[in-house]
């Protein structure tokens, strides 16, 4: 095991999933989370494990997604056998449905377009007829779809609990209720030192920024930059039903347990993560258009969450040059990349390998240039 | 399945009586009180049976938040049993795994 100690900064998914990675190659980890009061982005996403369409305007980041969505059956079967914990992984491939000829004209464009710039990032468009045969529950409403062979979904609660045994079986400590108020670098040491607002701190050779919403504060006290705002997700769940949707989709899919989760909206609220009866009543009406047999499903639960979005809606990966040894990872889809952040992220945060190959896109510094402007399709 | 019940209704109410089945088995109940506590009243001990592991369930909070009294009534599957309350002749069966969207499942009122 190095003797270098890594301190994580919050214990969501992305943070849970680059500690375990760190923890697994050999590293001394400590993870320090926030807590109940945390808007904890990885309790209330959508379970998506996805590739299609991601990365239309990066495709640094379309390959990323791609090879994140193949390193994924490793990583559950890793969690599986050392800690039992099932993340709930399917990969059978996953449905975009389009109500209307130019949506799904400017899906295939996209598709396309993203398939030439990266490869092996296939799909394939399909008339109502076609879907039918793998969807076919769909209404009228549905007017065209693409499928996507890498996509999937898994159970998130279910990955992170994976996580947070596996990180446990590899002896790394999970510090919760641990709000972070400042990140202190001495030069002279090399040595971080993460203090809470309550005054307790904990020291480290090396950090790893990993806050979600809380990036935004903490990146610039060690010369890094993240400026993460939220976005929110509406989420509607039915009760339990026999199975009927045997692949996920954008709009609907049916956990294995048999819930079906109706999502969902990104909306531009600020920090309030509660739901409202217009967006309630909208997801539903989508959810029956595109499956009609939902109209009799009884819904059980809604909730809001808000997720890190950057300005441009790819991920930061950074590491700081003015304080050798401290890293920020913020990401919208910490679901879709959690392998890719174990098996690349964690070793590379570690000073165990290299950062990967033209990360450089990935730099939270990209939204430093006064000359440009961002937009993200969230 | 009904055995001896773990609730009784007190005499003294005097309470007009009604009957439903369960699971074909006719049962003398209160009127006024939901389904899931005429069932416990009759003896019922198992509700339905859990959607993962099959496995016996019956009410837990009796006042609509956990959705373990779920029950058929009257075709229709999953109704919250405590929040619905007993007619005569209604017809209720124990609730087999998870629902079914296409069987009768209109989720009206009975």
């Amino acid at each position: 095991m190095s003797n270098q100690q890594l301190t994580v900064v919050g214990g969501g998914l992305v943070g849970g999933a680059i500690a375990y990675g760190a923890a697994r190659a050999g590293m001394r980890v400590r993870v320090l989370d926030q807590g109940d009061v945390a808007f904890r982005a990885s309790r209330g996403n959508f379970g998506l494990v996805w590739v299609s369409s991601k990365g239309g305007n990066l495709p640094r980041y379309a390959r990323w997604s791609r090879d994140a969505a193949k390193l994924w059956p490793a990583l559950h079967k890793e969690l599986l056998e050392l800690t039992g914990v099932d993340s709930g992984l399917q990969q059978p491939g996953g449905f975009w449905l389009g109500f209307s000829e130019a949506e799904v004209k400017a899906r295939a464009a996209l598709l396309e377009k993203i398939d030439r710039a990266v490869g092996d990032v296939p799909f394939q468009m399909m008339e109502p007829s076609e879907l039918k045969q793998y969807l076919p529950g769909i209404g009228p409403a549905v007017v065209g779809g693409s499928f996507g062979p890498l996509d999937g979904h898994a159970n998130p609660l279910m990955l992170l609990h994976g996580l947070y045994a596996g990180l446990r079986q590899k002896g790394a400590d999970v510090i919760t209720g641990v709000d972070v108020a400042e990140i202190r670098y001495d030069a002279d040491s090399g040595q971080f030192e993460a203090v809470a607002s309550d005054g307790q701190s904990w020291k480290s050779e090396r950090i790893v920024l990993a806050a979600g919403l809380g990036n935004a504060r903490l990146a610039p006290q060690v010369g890094l930059h993240a400026p993460v705002t939220s976005t929110r997700g509406q989420v509607l769940i039915t009760e339990r039903l026999k199975p009927f949707l045997n692949y996920p989709t954008n709009k609907v899919r049916q956990t294995r347990e048999g819930s079906v989760q109706i999502g969902s909206t990104s909306e531009d609220v600020g920090l309030n993560d509660g739901t409202t009866t217009d967006k309630i009543e909208w997801l539903a009406r989508r959810a029956v258009a595109t499956f009609p047999a939902l109209a009799r499903a009884r819904l059980v639960r809604a909730w809001g969450a808000l997720r890190p979005l950057t300005p441009d809606g790819y991920p930061i990966y950074q590491a700081s040059t003015s304080c050798p040894g401290a890293y920020v990872a913020t990401c919208h889809s910490g679901v879709s990349l959690a392998a890719a952040h174990s098996f690349v992220i964690g070793p590379w945060m570690c000073g165990f390998s290299e950062a990967p190959p033209n990360f450089d896109v990935f730099t939270g510094d990209r939204f430093l240039d006064p000359t440009a402007s961002f937009s993200h399709d969230h | 399945m009904t055995t001896d019940a773990l609730f009784t209704i007190s005499q003294k109410s005097k309470p007009e009586l009604i009957t439903i089945t369960f699971d074909g088995k006719a049962l003398t109940v209160p009127a006024g009180i939901s389904v899931a506590a005429a069932l416990l009243v009759g003896g019922v001990h198992e509700f339905r049976s859990s959607v993962v592991g099959q496995v016996p369930r019956a009410p837990f909070c009796m006042m609509g938040v956990c959705f373990e009294c779920l029950v058929e009534i009257d075709g229709v599957p999953a109704r919250q049993s405590c929040l619905v309350p007993v007619r005569d002749g209604m017809v209720v069966q124990r609730q087999i795994g998870a629902a079914h969207l296409d069987e009768g499942h209109t989720g009206e009122e009975a």
